[in-house]
């Protein structure tokens, strides 16, 4: 029943990833494009706090290429970014699991940050430098997302034992 | 018994994992630095690209799965009614194209006629694929989209991207179903142009805005109105010449600066085509260049050159 457990845990995972990849691509007005959360990123780092055994840097580099060849970028610079978050939620899961979610959002938002951070770095050095502010208000409605997001993944995984 | 399996699991990866984490952190930045090493300055990578892409594939379907569904549903339940005033309107517009399409025709003999006369080699022919958006949203601060034609129906990186008004960009990844065009208002995207009036020969670059391109390096005192038309001069060998590119809309001159700040509109319907045409530039003529030399006398040299490049 355990091998059982496991086993429909993983596909949930999966699932839950290839939902947040289906969010990144969606066609939205172009103002809405914007303020597109890193969906991603707020899975991964989910199940690097809430099972950081399973899912960490490795799982971050894979979801991470997968969302360059969707997004046609830079092969490779998802992926360093999402290694990075989930290195760093990993190192600090004891910590962030037990804050108020407000207090989780605000990390959130520094690591979305860190990772955006990364990737204009990144478009930096091949000349394609983000110039605007409005590239960095992802971070920001990550951060407002989260908590619904928290309590949504929070029941999925009870509701289907993932662990 | 339960509990204590649990709590073996549940620490003993967790105290082994420190040490691990950090190595493969380690590892895989390494692997991407590499990756986008190479990625940026050769085309190894593109295989691997286009393996993923066919992967995600299905992904990118669903996503443009409603919009489609929302199109064939609009198709086929429109009235009769409207359907008939849809095929008049286009009855018309196709008589009209046509009328115009003998006026080109038999000015494009008279010019072939004419080149034949100044003994210059013949323009290139072109042939073209039509192509629809698949409706995903790329990164917003870089102005790419992705096309339902890809290396099966013989598409290539650099492959330039008309739209029913004008230049629309270039493709930038091909996989075989698949490609990514960056469109022309790209900021990291820049085309040779001319301007129609007076033949002024510049560079369109994109700004980042839909809406605007900038003509660089135009000297303060040059020949500019605001309407003037920009077509491309097909002198970066990607693009073929004459065909529309944008609408001249400001054109600043200060006499401080270098050069002039001349910013353009683009005729293309970047933001709402459908519809993209992909196109082949046919050589056949080629041969028929007479030896270099000689052709770097008649002025144009860089056309040449570009066009004789494989």
């Amino acid at each position: 029943m355990s091998e059982n457990k496991a086993a429909q845990g993983t596909s949930v995972i999966i699932l839950t990833f290839l939902l947040a990849m289906i969010l990144t691509i969606l066609p939205m007005p172009e103002w809405a494009g914007y303020i597109r959360p890193e969906w991603v990123g707020l899975v991964l780092v989910y199940w690097c706090m809430a099972l950081p055994t399973r899912v960490n840097v490795g799982v971050g580099w894979v979801a991470g290429i997968i969302v360059d060849v969707l997004n046609g970028s830079l092969l490779g610079q998802h992926a360093m970014a999402y290694a990075v978050i989930a290195y760093v939620t990993v190192k600090l899961h004891k910590q962030i699991r037990i804050y108020p979610l407000w207090q989780q959002a605000l990390s959130i938002f520094t690591l979305i940050a860190l990772s955006q951070l990364l990737i204009a770095w990144i478009r930096g050095i091949v000349g394609d430098a983000p110039n605007s502010w409005l590239y960095w208000l992802p971070s920001l409605t990550s951060a407002v997302i989260w908590p619904w997001l928290y309590l949504l993944l929070r029941d999925v995984r009870r509701k289907f034992r993932v662990s | 018994m339960v509990l204590f399996e649990y709590e073996v699991l549940a620490i003993k990866p967790l105290f082994a994992y420190g040490q691990a984490a950090g190595i493969r952190l380690a590892f895989l930045l390494a692997s991407s630095i590499g990756l986008m090493a190479v990625d940026h300055k050769y085309d190894y990578l593109d295989g691997i690209r286009s393996s993923l892409a066919i992967l995600i594939y299905p992904v990118q379907q669903m996503v443009a799965f409603p919009v489609s569904a929302g199109n064939w549903m609009g198709e086929n339940l429109t009235s009769r009614d409207s359907l008939l005033k849809k095929i008049d309107s286009l009855e018309s517009q196709n008589v009209f194209l046509k009328a115009q399409m003998q006026k080109y025709t038999s000015l494009e003999i008279e010019n072939m006629r004419l080149r034949d006369l100044l003994d210059a080699a013949e323009r290139t022919g072109e042939k073209v694929l039509a192509a629809e958006l698949i409706a995903v949203d790329l990164d917003p601060f870089s102005h790419k989209v992705l096309i339902n034609k890809g290396n099966r129906h013989n598409a290539f990186k650099g492959q330039p991207v008309l739209d029913a008004e004008g230049v629309f960009g270039q493709t930038v990844h091909v996989t075989p179903i698949t490609s990514v065009i960056m469109l022309i208002s790209d900021p990291s995207h820049a085309l040779p142009v001319q301007i129609d009036r007076t033949g002024l020969r510049t560079i369109a670059a994109g700004t980042g805005a839909m809406d605007k391109l900038e003509l660089l390096h135009i000297p303060n005192n040059a020949d500019l109105k605001v309407g003037d038309t920009v077509s491309s001069s097909g002198l970066g060998g990607v693009f073929p010449q004459g065909y529309p590119v944008a609408e001249i809309i400001s054109f600043e001159s200060d006499p401080t600066q270098p050069y002039a700040r001349v910013f353009a509109t683009p005729k293309a319907r970047l933001d709402r085509s459908r519809e993209v045409l992909l196109v082949w530039r046919e050589k056949t003529k080629i041969e028929e260049v007479p030896p270099a030399p000689q052709v770097s006398k008649k002025g144009n040299p860089k056309q040449e050159v570009s066009a004789l490049a494989p």
